[in-house]
């Protein structure tokens, strides 16, 4: 068994562990019923963290609008299971399907986006990425469409300009969203998922296509003189990392009853919150975005009894953490009175 | 409203989206780094301004003042303790402390003062002025931002041009190490440099707040990404850039919010962000640098 492998097996089996001990609890009933309803967010926001590490570690660019990426996903999908809700299809197949679909739309938009995007360097392309983020939002929260017997309709103004007949419905209502989601997502078609999507990451960060992509990142102008097709790897890395994320958000709309874009949910706080997700977790490292993730989306709600103090501890911790992770001075320190060198020292003594 | 008034208006809030930006540019320039914490600064600021005027009773200018003060040093000390240890790490380390500043400040202004909006007595007492038979009318705050704005713009150009201090800080943004060399000191550059911005800020938030008179912890978070994105615009880390882009932005956007929808005036000012961006990738004044091997 060589090295990789057993890395990624770890990987694979901290998830079913996590998976079967949520399950174990949650049957004896020693499971709050906060702490339940944290277990599909959890996974959702594992994806995105392993999604966004594909655009920020894998690819080396800074993006600053994956929650778009999510919202298209969520609003997608949700406008597809309210679509087919009263047509007596199979609650899971219509989940199923409504995942891909999701993850396929948002990809199209990867595509769509990453081709002008991908031209762009450094600050540049973060900030046009947020920008991204926050139109897709925006068109989102004036977007109306509505279905009735003549076929769709659809509106940029508001619901009386649909022109529908009496008997039709208003599916995406602008600022309200989608109300009356059926509610699809379960733990375990999360972790399958959440799955799925590490199995393509590592898959495809150890294909061909993968040390394209990281030889792109580490020195772009040598890559494209080995004949490296630059513009195609960064398109197919973003592509994928965004279709992960319309997958994730497949997941967080079917969680919900009513599905809205707002600021806190899809905007830029959003892909922030998940970029803080990855950098904490090691910056290239899967299993490092999925315990951070996992980590940082339990900890503030565990931090409730201190409801007043919980974000400004948490901003706390994560300059702490980031000072202690990243500054020169404290990594000089932390490799001196580290234990494993300390150990190691006295190993090597004793051998002599 | 006519066309004038909308532009007039759009004029103001492009100058305080200038003033922003100027300071976002400033420290990009030197530091390299997206400060996201510079938006709370300004929400600090405002809440200065409105603690002092409302608690002290003082004079709006004192108070105004004071804030530029305290912004200052704000500015002075999270640099020196967020951003000084992580100079030499990676720049993605340095973006994610800033997050870290930013919630820090929004969440002490939480815990402060609370998240109910606060109504916020404006600074400026000037009568408005009237033409065209009272068709056009420009507010005393709207005169007062505009002059402040151009003010700044060519104290902030001669600074640079003229001074030790501001060539200091060309030489500093150009090559750090070479400028060390040459006995610049680099730190000290660094934290005027913050220390300008952040006394930008400040002034910013007294002029968006009477502006706009509503002050609650997150004020800040939204003017500071659109001029984060008009100093983008502009070119990120020139002078003149950041203020034809906070100017260009604000028009752009009460226009559009007049004239198109007003919803989605946010999504309008970040297409034609794009769309620049697209045609000139370094901005409208940006440099262009060419890559080595």
């Amino acid at each position: 068994m060589n090295k990789q492998l057993k890395d990624n097996l770890i990987t694979y089996g901290i998830i079913i562990a996590f998976y079967a001990i949520m399950q174990t609890l949650s049957a004896t009933g020693s499971l709050s019923s906060l702490f339940k309803g944290l277990l599909v967010p959890v996974c959702v926001y594992t994806i995105m963290a392993v999604s966004l590490n594909l655009t920020v570690g894998i690819l080396g660019e800074l993006s600053l609008g994956h929650a778009g990426f999510m919202c298209i996903g969520a609003f997608v999908s949700a406008f597809f299971s309210m679509c087919l809700k009263n047509s007596g299809m199979n609650s899971i197949v219509r989940f199923i399907i409504a995942i891909l679909l999701g993850a396929l739309v948002s990809a199209v938009f990867g595509v769509l986006i990453g081709i002008p995007v991908l031209r762009l360097r450094g600050d540049y392309l973060a900030i046009v990425t947020l920008a991204f983020g926050e139109i897709i939002k925006n068109i989102v929260n004036v977007l109306y469409i509505g279905k009735d017997e003549n076929g769709m309709h659809l509106s940029f103004t508001d619901t009386a300009s649909l022109n529908m007949s009496a008997d039709g419905e208003v599916i995406v209502k602008g600022p309200q969203g989608i109300t009356g989601i059926p509610n699809d997502s379960t733990f375990t078609i999360g972790i399958i998922v959440l799955l799925l999507t590490i199995a393509i990451v590592i898959n495809f960060v150890n294909s061909r296509s993968g040390r394209a992509v990281m030889a792109i990142r580490d020195n772009r102008i040598a890559a494209e003189s080995v004949g490296i097709n630059i513009s195609k790897y960064k398109l197919m890395a973003f592509a994928i990392s965004a279709s992960m994320a319309g997958a994730a958000g497949a997941l967080y709309s079917h969680n919900l009853n009513n599905l809205m874009a707002q600021p806190k949910n899809f905007g830029y706080n959003m892909s922030i919150m998940i970029l803080v997700y990855v950098v904490l977790g090691g910056i290239g490292r899967i299993r490092g975005s999925i315990i951070a993730a996992a980590i940082l989306t339990v900890l503030p709600e565990l931090l409730r009894g201190f409801s007043d103090y919980r974000m400004l501890i948490y901003s706390i911790v994560l300059i702490v953490m980031m000072l202690f992770n990243c500054a020169p001075a404290a990594l000089e320190l932390r490799e001196k009175y580290s234990l494993k060198r300390l150990f190691g020292k006295k190993l090597k003594k004793e051998e002599a | 409203m006519s066309f004038w008034n909308y532009l007039i208006n759009g004029l103001s809030l492009g100058s305080v989206y200038a003033i922003i930006a100027l300071g976002y540019t400033m420290v990009y320039g030197i530091a390299k780094m997206l400060n996201f914490a510079h938006g709370d600064v300004i929400m600090v600021g405002g809440f200065v301004i409105y603690t002092i005027m409302n608690g002290a009773g003082l004079n709006p200018l004192l108070a105004v003042l004071i804030s530029i003060v305290a912004c200052t040093v704000l500015g002075v000390v999270i640099e020196k303790v967020a951003y000084k240890p992580l100079r030499k790490a990676t720049p993605l380390a340095v973006l994610i402390t800033a997050i870290g500043v930013s919630y820090l400040l929004q969440n002490v202004a939480l815990l402060i003062f609370g998240s109910d909006a606060k109504l916020f007595t404006s600074v400026v007492n000037m009568t408005p002025i009237s033409l065209a038979d009272g068709q056009i009318v420009i507010t005393g705050e709207t005169q007062i931002t505009i002059i402040a704005c151009i003010i700044i713009m060519i104290a902030l150009s001669l600074f640079i041009k003229k001074t030790k201090a501001g060539q200091a800080m060309l030489a500093v943004s150009e090559d750090k190490d070479a400028a060390e060399l040459m006995g610049i000191n680099v730190n000290g550059t660094i934290s005027l440099t913050f220390a300008i911005g952040s006394g930008l800020a400040a002034v910013a938030g007294a002029l968006l707040c009477s502006a706009y008179p509503t002050l609650t912890p997150y004020t800040g978070s939204m003017p500071g990404i659109k001029a984060f994105v008009a100093a983008v615009f502009g070119g990120i880390g020139s002078i003149p850039g950041a203020f034809i882009g906070g100017i260009l932005l604000g028009i752009i956007e009460n226009l559009s919010k007049a004239y198109i929808s007003s919803q989605m005036a946010d999504a309008i000012v970040f297409s034609v962000l794009i769309i620049v961006l697209l045609v000139k990738p370094t901005g409208l004044l940006g440099k262009k640098y060419s890559e080595k091997v």
